[in-house]
């Protein structure tokens, strides 16, 4: 309890030198020193610009190459040999199903983590410690290596669920889960400590004050760390492979556990692969199809934050 | 204020527990469906297969593609119903589904003629022989020119495209041509498991060379061009007539399905191998690759009806 409190005074007395830091360099600023900071700017923007180019530029060439198949059938028919006949329903339905699946199992374990690391743990405790540099870790360990531990842990062996979509989901579940966590950690952390204090002295219980005052102001920040899992998550295609999503499936998932299942990434990884040149254009229009559905899923989440926001 | 919220959260728990609930009651969706994973050159003829056989019966058929080795795996633990394979089963393999019990059976269901691609204004290479493509590919090789593999082939850069070493392709070009699957010379352009990149690749070089499957030789005529091959019987350049007469030595190979005894019991899985084999053309011309021969189809009807019977035998004297 004690420690709760003196690791929130520290944390405003660092966030009051940080201000005064800052006040110290703006007061230094020089006339000769503008147009370092004009250069500076200058730098900043055009490593913006790289990122915001490179994607502008796959976006039109995918729009370019794929408009000619951007139709009704494309989102209405089933996978097919026969590029004229072939479409997307099924790889959209199993990419809600598995990307729905991932984020409900995410949201409690990843917010749970953060609030045991953030307000309860210890960090001088070795296992705290142990459990912080993990975490880190394996937010940097390839995907495959995650769809190699589903095969093993998720499909077969001791949950042996089989190669059904809610499988796909808990792989990724445990893929995105660093992120997930660290952003929820930051979010928690930014609540300011007076919230706190000011709840525990009115009588309430760590509890009441994790539940009623951190976590609703806390929101936004997870929402941010969701939008950047289901980003990550939804464009996976080798450990969906492995934990066993089909190529060729003509009908929808009824449930998690259905079993036969594609996703999006997974038949336009298909597509790119064939010797006939009209799959590359589907290929094209199915890149165009996955970029509206995560748009339209993380403006869900942009939504659903904005309806959580309250000024503090 | 406080009830708003605990709203927002009622909202939050009920959709939670409404995605939880529908985990809980989605077993066993489409627990009918024929269930087919394995190599990713046979994957486009089984999946032409399932769209034709499912225009026809309403039995559902899956198609995965987690290669010739991931689909063997599958299928010896009983995960699968048909196991896609661009070569032949392993020794180890076999014995893996002779100790969980599942009986299988090797049917031919296509062609494939490997081909040996060249760029179209290559007038030198028209016809290649087997110790030329060894010379070339062999492990260890450092021929970088074209005058280095005969002296009468002019001074041009020899560039090399190739599939990934995982690839069914390249083991059975490495066998072929230099006598052990998985010797192959390392310092070529790997393109893993993007054909397409061996066409640009050959398209846009002079000098370059490439092999892959006879599908992408057929899309990409007006790019690269299919040299012939002489294996000790002359010139045989890759065609539906040479591959299917066995002419189209050693690069020709056959493609296969294996499908498990315990799956050919069932109606469905029977019904769906015999159009396999007797739609063959159609499905085989989807895909791009070459249909069976008639001998082939004989031979593959019969391995069906035996399977079916080993199993109907067994499953009486149990």
């Amino acid at each position: 309890m004690d420690r709760w409190r003196i690791r929130g005074g520290a944390r405003q007395a660092v966030e009051a030198a940080g201000a005064e830091t800052t006040l110290t360099v703006q007061g230094s600023r020089s006339r000769s020193e503008g147009w370092k900071s004009l250069a500076f700017i200058a730098l900043l923007l055009f490593s913006v610009l790289i990122g915001l180019a490179l994607l502008v530029t796959l976006i039109i060439d995918a729009l370019v190459e794929g408009s000619s198949r951007l139709n009704l059938d494309l989102l209405t028919n089933f996978p097919s040999g026969v590029p004229e006949r072939a479409g997307l329903q099924s790889a959209i339905f199993g990419t809600l199903w598995v990307i729905g699946g991932m984020i409900v199992t995410m949201l409690p374990v990843g917010t749970g983590a953060a609030i045991y690391l953030e307000e309860f743990a210890n960090p001088d405790r070795w296992y705290n410690r142990l459990l912080e540099v993990n975490i880190q870790n394996l937010a940097a360990v390839p995907s495959i290596v995650f769809g190699i531990l589903g095969l093993g842990l998720i499909v077969r062996g001791p949950l042996s669920l089989g190669s059904v979509a809610y499988a796909g989901s808990l792989t990724l579940t445990l893929m995105v889960l660093p992120t997930v966590i660290l952003a929820s950690r930051e979010a928690i952390r930014s609540v300011p400590p007076s919230l706190r204090q000011g709840s525990m002295a009115l009588g309430a219980t760590r509890w009441q004050t994790i539940w009623h005052h951190v976590l609703p102001n806390a929101i936004p920040g997870i929402a941010t760390g969701t939008i950047l899992a289901v980003s990550r998550a939804i464009g996976e295609t080798a450990p969906l492979l492995l934990v066993g999503a089909t190529v060729f499936v003509t009908f929808n998932p009824d449930g998690p556990l259905s079993e036969g299942y594609t996703t999006l990434p997974v038949q336009i990884f298909n597509w790119v692969q064939r010797p006939q040149d009209e799959f590359r254009v589907l290929a094209a229009a199915g890149i165009i199809v996955l970029l509206v559905v995560l748009l339209a899923m993380n403006s869900f989440a942009i939504w659903l934050r904005n309806r959580y926001q309250r000024p503090m | 204020m406080r009830r708003a919220r605990r709203r927002r959260y009622a909202l939050l728990v009920a959709s939670a527990a409404v995605v939880v609930g529908g985990v809980a009651a989605g077993c066993g969706g489409g627990g009918d469906a024929i269930r087919i994973d394995g190599s990713s050159t046979v994957g486009p003829l089984s999946e032409a297969a399932a769209e034709q056989f499912q225009a026809e019966h309403h039995v559902p058929v899956t198609v995965g593609t987690s290669g010739t080795g991931g689909g063997f795996a599958k299928f010896c633990r009983g995960e699968i119903d048909i196991s896609d394979a661009s070569r032949a089963i392993k020794d180890e393999e076999a014995a893996a589904c002779r100790d969980n019990d599942i009986a299988f059976e090797e049917l031919t269901v296509a062609n494939d003629g490997l081909s040996v691609v060249i760029n179209p204004d290559n007038d030198w290479a028209q016809c290649l022989t087997t110790e030329q493509l060894k010379t070339i590919w062999d492990r260890g090789s450092d021929v970088d020119n074209w005058s280095q593999v005969d002296p009468s082939f002019p001074d041009e850069p020899l560039e090399l495209f190739g599939p990934g070493t995982d690839s069914g392709t390249f083991d059975f070009f490495s066998e072929a041509i230099n006598g052990e699957g998985g010797r192959q010379r390392s310092d070529y352009n790997n393109v893993g498991e993007d054909d397409n990149a061996t066409v640009t690749g050959v398209a846009g070089s002079t000098g370059g060379m490439g092999y892959l499957g006879f599908s992408f030789v057929q899309e990409n005529a007006d790019k690269v061009t299919a040299a012939a091959i002489d294996g000790g019987q002359g010139c045989v350049a890759p065609g539906i007539e040479t591959v299917q007469a066995g002419e189209y030595a050693p690069l020709g190979r056959p493609l296969f399905v294996y499908p498990s005894g315990d799956a050919v019991a069932r109606a469905g899985v029977h019904r769906f191998l015999e159009f396999y084999i007797d739609e063959n053309d159609a499905i085989a011309g989807q895909a791009l690759l070459i249909p069976l021969a008639a001998g082939q189809r004989e031979a593959a009807k019969q391995q069906i009806e035996a399977l079916a019977g080993a199993v109907g035998g067994a499953e009486t004297t149990e």
